[in-house]
């Protein structure tokens, strides 16, 4: 093991993927992916393009409905919720939030209402609610608002509140992604090619904070193509192709296996030293 | 940065001159062929079409100076500041004073117009601030939510039937039927609701669409619920204290009535975009797939927009109900539809005072272009496009909201 025991990860499992199988007309995306996350880990998902991560992410979160397989959440409290079938908004509510590879912000919407639209599902004033804005609800919009700009702050956005979310520049963007899903309270953290299009320097701050997330107890699955943060950052490695796992394990045993070098043939110099 | 001249190149020229011979070619049957049938001679009045053709030219010349201007003037600010884009208006209006002196005439105007303008007037007022409310609620489904409805009309339609028919069945008077009629309407916004759920865009925009001509054909045909073509007449205006007012009183009372029914909407719905729900409007119609990955439930968001869209068409049909005393199919065709989702695309959608205004604007303009005789509408739809043109964000860019997170002190402007 690249870190040592004892530390935030336990073995306590936080989601269990079993057999899961995604097809699209003729083609099969996912075939069989099984996957398992402990609580309090960075797990990465790595593969070629088209190896289907994105959809694993999409089947997951409930935007595709898978064609077989069991998704299972553990939740802290002990109990075990069957998400399959359950609609994105309810998967989000359960606790999986996710970023998007090509950002999706709200981008006519201010920095801070982006995170506070995370919000949503953690409140509950209805129309009345706004139309009177009794105590109940006023109280409720504060710590939104509260809650929120903490977040920002946290993740460095705090200066930008009020500017437009499609003002920002790409870093940012990506970076304010991840501020809106963590405002969900999630326990796992699904980030889809989070440094895609990130300089060094941004690529270093994004590595400093999903460690910090991971300290304060978040699970964190991640796909990811550079390979110096998935070496540098991971716990534990998935490796798929032809949405197949074709190895999984430590980022040593992943550098070493056999089948991940062939399914990388060519790119075998991104492996570099971590 | 090079300063650039603006000239006209080779490219605007001719495309000028192509413009002159089209409109040159289309004015022709009726402009220069003068035919007098009684002593069967055709005049031939060529020098209408030389005006029309100079002045096709001229315009198109002007526009290609326009947009050269434009392109120059959008280079010279800042990219991507999507801020900077306020208007003059919106400047003034940031001004605590100009805003409360303003607010005051107003106040001031509103109340006393009754008093100073003939019924006449007064009556299109009533028309102008029906609209307002339309605008308002419209505005909800569209300028907020992004749902593209283009059979708004349906629930107006669906307010000033129930009125008249709950009147005519039931007796029932104008203070009960506001609130039924309101809650009939945002029934039916669910109702249509449901089957649009999934659609966007185009496609949402052609099934409201049918769903207003459906609502419409049904009043029509349907003769003994709705009494068909012939409508209902003899609705009654709303009562005051079971007092019996001249026509004149009614009117005015009708008026000072919808002036509070329409601050009565400015206030729901402002308070309703800045609201938990209104995020989540506003949320959809930026993307409705990172929508529902951030917990938004999409179909209750959405059906909470056409239910309380639809509220305000409600009660507005009960106010036209009881201002005009009568109802037929023909007064919620399409058009109507049209005339409202011009108010928030003029005004700018989400944005209640930009709404407001073209409410007025949309609705008086026409009335006071009346002394243009024939002339009228063709300068109405002049004004439109020159709208469109100089301002395609609307008269209103929707105010940002900005917050002050508690314990810091970013000091106020
Ligand atoms: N909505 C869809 N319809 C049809 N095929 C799809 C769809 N989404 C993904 N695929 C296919 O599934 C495969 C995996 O895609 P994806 O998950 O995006 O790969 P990755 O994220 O690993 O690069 C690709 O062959 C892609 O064409
Ligand atoms: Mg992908």
């Amino acid at each position: 093991m690249n870190r040592q025991e004892g530390q935030s990860t336990s073995d306590r499992p936080v989601l269990e993927v079993m057999n899961l199988t995604m097809d699209f007309g003729g083609i099969r995306a996912l075939d069989g992916f099984c996957l398992r996350l402990r609580q309090g880990e960075i797990a990465a998902l790595i593969g070629p393009n088209g190896a289907g991560k994105t959809t694993f992410f999409n089947c997951l979160t409930g935007m595709y409905l898978p064609t077989r397989g069991e998704l299972q959440l553990f939740r802290p409290d002990g109990a075990t919720r069957r998400l399959n079938g359950l609609r994105p908004d309810k998967i989000t509510e359960q606790g999986l939030a996710r970023t998007f590879q090509n950002i999706r912000l709200f981008p006519r919407m201010t920095v801070l209402e982006n995170v506070m639209i995370g919000r949503h599902c953690r409140t509950r004033a209805g129309v009345l609610g706004a139309i009177l804005r009794g105590p109940a609800a006023r109280r409720e919009e504060k710590d939104t608002v509260r809650i929120s700009s903490r977040i920002l702050e946290k993740i460095g956005l705090a200066g930008q509140l009020n500017e437009f979310a499609g003002n920002l520049p790409y870093g940012a963007q990506r970076r304010l992604e991840i501020a809106r899903a963590l405002a969900t309270e999630p326990l796992i953290l699904l980030l889809d090619e989070p440094a895609a299009g990130m300089n060094p320097q941004e690529t270093r701050e994004l590595d400093e904070l999903i460690c910090r997330l991971r300290d304060e107890g978040l699970t964190i699955l991640l796909i990811e193509h550079d390979m110096k943060l998935v070496m540098s950052l991971s716990d534990h490695i998935f490796v798929m192709d032809y949405g197949r796992k074709i190895a999984e394990g430590t980022p040593a045993e992943v550098r070493r296996n056999p089948e991940v070098i062939k399914a990388y043939l060519g790119e075998e110099e991104s492996f570099g030293p971590a | 940065m090079a300063r650039r001249t603006m000239r006209l190149n080779g490219r605007d020229i001719g495309s000028a001159l192509l413009t002159a011979l089209w409109f040159a070619f289309l004015a022709l049957p009726f402009l220069a062929v003068k035919i007098n049938p009684v002593e069967q001679t055709v005049t031939w009045r060529w020098h209408a079409i030389i005006y029309v053709a100079l002045a096709a030219f001229l315009l198109s010349l002007g526009g290609s100076l326009y947009r050269q201007y434009r392109k120059a003037h959008l280079a010279r600010k800042s990219q991507n500041d999507l801020s900077s884009e306020q208007s003059l208006f919106g400047r003034l209006w940031a001004t605590r004073k100009i805003r409360l002196s303003l607010l005051a005439a107003l106040t001031a105007a509103a109340i006393t117009f009754p008093l100073l303008f003939s019924t006449y007037q007064t009556n299109i007022m009533i028309t102008a601030l029906i609209y307002v409310m339309l605008g308002l609620g419209l505005n909800i489904v569209v300028g907020v939510a992004g749902l593209l409805d283009l059979g708004y009309v349906a629930f107006y339609a669906v307010g000033a039937y129930s009125y008249a028919l709950l009147n005519l069945h039931f007796g029932i008077g104008f203070w009960s039927a506001l609130p039924i009629s309101a809650l009939l309407a945002a029934f039916f916004g669910v109702i249509l609701g449901f089957p649009v759920l999934r659609l966007r865009g185009d496609y949402l925009a052609i099934v409201t669409l049918g769903f207003g001509e459906i609502i419409r054909l049904i009043l029509e045909n349907w003769n003994a619920f709705s009494k068909g073509p012939s409508g209902i007449a003899n609705i009654p205006r709303p009562g005051f204290f079971g007092l019996d007012l001249t026509l004149e009183g009614a009117i005015i009372y009708l008026y000072y009535l919808m002036l509070g029914l329409v601050l009565f909407t400015v206030f729901v719905v402002n308070r309703l975009q800045n609201s938990r729900i209104g995020r989540a409007w506003f949320a959809l119609r930026e993307d409705e797939i990172a929508c529902q990955a951030m917990g938004i439930d999409k179909t209750r968001t959405k059906l909470t927009a056409f239910a309380l869209g639809a509220t305000w068409a409600g009660m507005a049909g009960v106010i036209f109900a009881a201002k005009t005393t009568f109802v037929n199919p023909a007064s919620f065709t399409f058009l109507e539809s049209a005339i409202i989702l011009c108010i928030v695309v003029l005004g700018g959608m989400g944005s209640i005072i930009g709404v407001v205004l073209a409410a007025l604007l949309l609705i008086l303009l026409p009335e006071y272009l009346r002394p243009l005789a024939d002339y009228r509408m063709l300068a109405f739809g002049a004004v439109l496009v020159a709208m469109m043109v100089f301002r395609p964000q609307g008269l209103v860019s929707r105010v940002r909201r900005t917050y002050v997170p508690a314990g810091k002190n970013i000091p106020d402007e």
